[in-house]
């Protein structure tokens, strides 16, 4: 009995909310220009994904001959054994590749602006702020800026065209160190630091279960940013590689598709390569959704 | 031939490595100057050689299979105004650049300028192999001196690919052997058929400097150490106006990019009947208008007079021993066999669709086969003629981004109604000086 009076009482006060929320804001009209709005960006964003779908599935003289965007032929499966095929599977190298560059990239560059933003929010010492401020100019530097001085730098030390090459500047984000440390302000109270340090805990036993286990929402955000940033760049591994062995899928991507005016067959695979290489940006995404939504908003009623 | 934002973004990259180590002391100490000696070393060596000619891994192997004591390692890379050349010159700043290069013909002079370039004149077997290449060719490789620079690879000698029964649904039974005759025919064919006679290519230099070629306009000219910029010559600006003509009249398509879909899709569906084009594009039409197959004939590039014998050349490439190789000896001989061995010449062909430039190219079996697609024509008796009536002195400039670039801007805006072409080469020679005047290069007046 007390169960469903203390359901009902809930369900009372939530549609209460919900009635409330809707007499302030939300006539028809809004939703309705929302809606619109909503859609339009829907079909913006989607559209060359459509488009991609659709001529990944061609053959090369449809690509060019046939309708954009409607089927014709299908051939996917031809074209996708031709993708994994050409010049000895060099195209699955280049997705390993660029899974090792984003995937391990993006989580030691987590890991390390874990680090940095609990850090800086946690400890006061001299210079923080003078640091934070440091960090923060350090977002306002475009990553395309400071590909050829890391090239020279690379090339004194002679790690151009190795993996590290591009896997060391990726690693490296101010952004993420600005985010941890609000996160961690935000979502990481001092009194439990206070009580793990008084049960004996040491401070990186703190950091490690108190500290990054509170942050972990914020950190997906963070993953994923950097994982995109990382797996979109494309300008480094320009700069820093010459051997198609360590190349991402972009950078591979490309030089196929500036090939194409000699061997016509590369732009069908160009773009059979381009829908597969969106696929694992997608199941990122799905997959980490939930954890991002949550990650956006911690800290923003605080 | 490439996307040209994306390329004018790029070359901005190296002009700010070289301002930030102007004169560094530390570049490879000037490999490129004396050609003094180049012997072999007797040593086990390896190269490294970076290409964008698809399938030149294999070739690769087939040398190192034969020579156990120089092994060569390829690294493939995009098309060098895609990214690549901005690479090399980085890396020759860095110190960190290959042995030998895959460089086309226009851009050899602006590695020469950044001394990057190792003449090779005096490595064994490299005076010698003169007579096995295309005269121009080879004259392309001295870059104005007594030097030589590289070992030429392919080469694009023009013809015109036109569509045969377009052309015989106009009545013009023979292809048109003058421009005059080009312009009559595209007046016939458009009426009689609707069709263009071809597409001018919007912001694509590439094509035009290949008309130009064939009209005796050099771009540039050597004068000693001075260059002398010649992009607005008498003889370009006939070229220009030819074409302005054509444009004006609405007898060329003016919308369509080179390498497009949308221009393959009008081949295919014949509203643009013929391109004046090089012998690599034999496979470009094939491949991007299968279904117009036995409908596509070759025949010579129009003259600008009747009884004329004047190629055009457009594209190819060379194989330079860059300056910092420590093996230039073992690095030319490996050029040299790249690019002449009868095996490594079929196989860049069939793999790469290289039509080679030594001269020992023309008797390749498949070069002497007819081809289905053009109805079984022997199209490459049109283009071994061509590729010996090129002309020997057409010559580019040490800073031909910059060039192009003001060209196929000019063009763009052209093609849109804003200016001519005979404006747009006027600005591009004042370009070309200013950028060659930037880059300390004395220009001749």
């Amino acid at each position: 009995m007390s169960g469903s009076l203390a359901q009902r009482a809930s369900r009372a006060q939530a549609s209460a909310r919900q009635d409330g929320r809707r007499s302030t804001t939300d006539s028809p009209l809004a939703i309705g220009i929302a809606m619109v709005l909503l859609i339009i960006a829907a079909v913006y964003f989607l559209v060359p994904i459509y488009w991609l779908v659709v001529n990944a599935t061609k053959t090369q003289p449809d690509l060019i001959g046939s309708n954009g965007f409607l089927f014709s032929t299908w051939n996917l499966g031809r074209n996708l054994s031709d993708l994994f095929s050409r010049s000895d599977g060099i195209f699955l190298r280049w997705g390993l590749n660029s899974l090792l560059y984003a995937g391990l990239g993006a989580a030691v560059g987590t890991f390390l602006s874990a680090m940095a933003g609990y850090a800086l929010a946690k400890y006061s010492f001299r210079g923080r702020e003078a640091l934070f401020t440091l960090i923060l100019g350090g977002v306002l530097v475009p990553a395309t800026a400071l590909a050829l001085p890391l090239f020279l730098i690379f090339a004194r030390v002679g790690l151009t065209d190795t993996y590290w090459s591009v896997f060391l500047p990726s690693v490296v984000s101010p952004f993420g160190v600005y985010l941890s440390r609000i996160f961690a302000a935000a979502s990481v109270p001092d009194e439990l630091i206070d009580a793990a340090r008084l049960d004996g805990a040491s401070e990186w036993r703190v950091f490690v279960t108190v500290g990054l286990r509170l942050m972990s929402p914020a950190l997906v955000t963070i993953f994923l940013f950097q994982f995109v940033v990382i797996w979109n760049n494309f300008l480094l591994p320009l700069i820093m590689l010459r051997s198609s062995e360590l190349w991402p899928i972009t950078y591979g991507l490309f030089s196929w598709q500036s090939q194409v005016s000699r061997d016509p067959s590369l732009q069908i695979l160009t773009v059979t390569g381009s829908l597969v290489s969106v696929i694992p940006l997608i199941v990122t995404f799905l997959a980490l959704q939930r954890y991002w939504q949550a990650g956006l908003t911690a800290g923003s009623d605080r | 031939m490439y996307r040209r934002t994306l390329t004018a973004a790029l070359a901005a990259v190296p002009l700010v490595l070289l301002s930030a180590c102007g004169g560094g002391g530390d570049d490879a100490d000037g490999g490129s100057g004396s050609a003094a000696a180049c012997e072999p070393s007797g040593e086990d060596v390896e190269l490294t050689f970076v290409t964008w000619v698809p399938g030149m891994d294999q070739v690769v192997e087939l040398w190192n299979q034969k020579n156990p004591d120089i092994q060569v390692t390829v690294q493939e890379t995009p098309a060098g105004n895609a990214g690549t050349y901005n690479n090399l010159f980085n890396g020759l700043e860095a110190g960190t650049s290959p042995d030998l290069s895959q460089i086309e013909y226009d851009s050899l002079s602006s590695f020469r300028l950044q001394d990057g370039l190792t003449d090779i004149s005096a490595c064994p077997g490299v005076a010698d192999a003169e007579g096995q290449f295309a005269d121009w060719t080879w004259q392309q490789t001295k870059l104005g001196d007594d030097g030589v620079y590289a070992i030429p690879q392919d080469s694009g000698p023009m013809a015109l690919y036109y569509r045969k029964d377009l052309f015989d649904q106009a009545g013009i039974t023979t292809p048109p052997t003058t421009w005059d005759a080009y312009y009559e025919a595209a007046k016939q064919l458009k009426q009689a058929t609707g069709a263009y006679i071809t597409h001018f290519p919007q912001a694509d230099a590439n094509w035009f400097t290949g008309l130009l070629w064939q009209r005796g306009a050099s771009l540039f000219e050597l004068d000693g150490d001075q260059v002398r910029v010649t992009v607005d010559s008498p003889e370009a600006q006939e070229v220009a106006q030819y074409w302005q003509r054509m444009i004006d009249e609405d007898l060329v398509a003016t919308n369509l990019q080179g390498f497009s879909p949308e221009l393959y899709a009008a081949w295919t569906n014949g509203s643009v009947a013929s391109w004046p084009s090089a012998a690599w594009g034999y496979s470009t039409i094939r491949d991007n208008a299968a279904s117009t197959t036995g409908k596509w004939a070759v025949a010579d590039l129009p003259q600008w007079a009747e009884g004329d014998q004047a190629a055009g050349n457009w594209g190819g490439s060379t194989t330079a021993v860059l300056s910092s190789s420590d093996h230039p000896a073992e690095a030319a001989e490996f050029a040299l066999w790249l690019n002449t061995d009868p095996e490594a010449l079929a196989l860049e062909n069939e793999l790469g669709g290289l039509y080679p430039a030594a001269t020992a190219g023309a008797d390749l079996p498949a070069l002497e086969q007819g081809i289905e697609f053009y109805g079984g024509q022997t199209i490459f008796d049109v283009f071994n003629a061509a590729a010996g009536e090129v002309d020997t002195d057409f010559t580019w400039g040490p800073t031909m981004t910059d060039t192009y670039t003001a060209m196929s801007d000019g063009f763009t805006d052209a093609l849109n109604g804003q200016g001519t072409l005979v404006d747009t080469l006027t600005a591009a020679e004042s370009a070309s000086r200013e950028s060659l005047e930037a880059q300390g290069v004395p220009v001749a007046d």
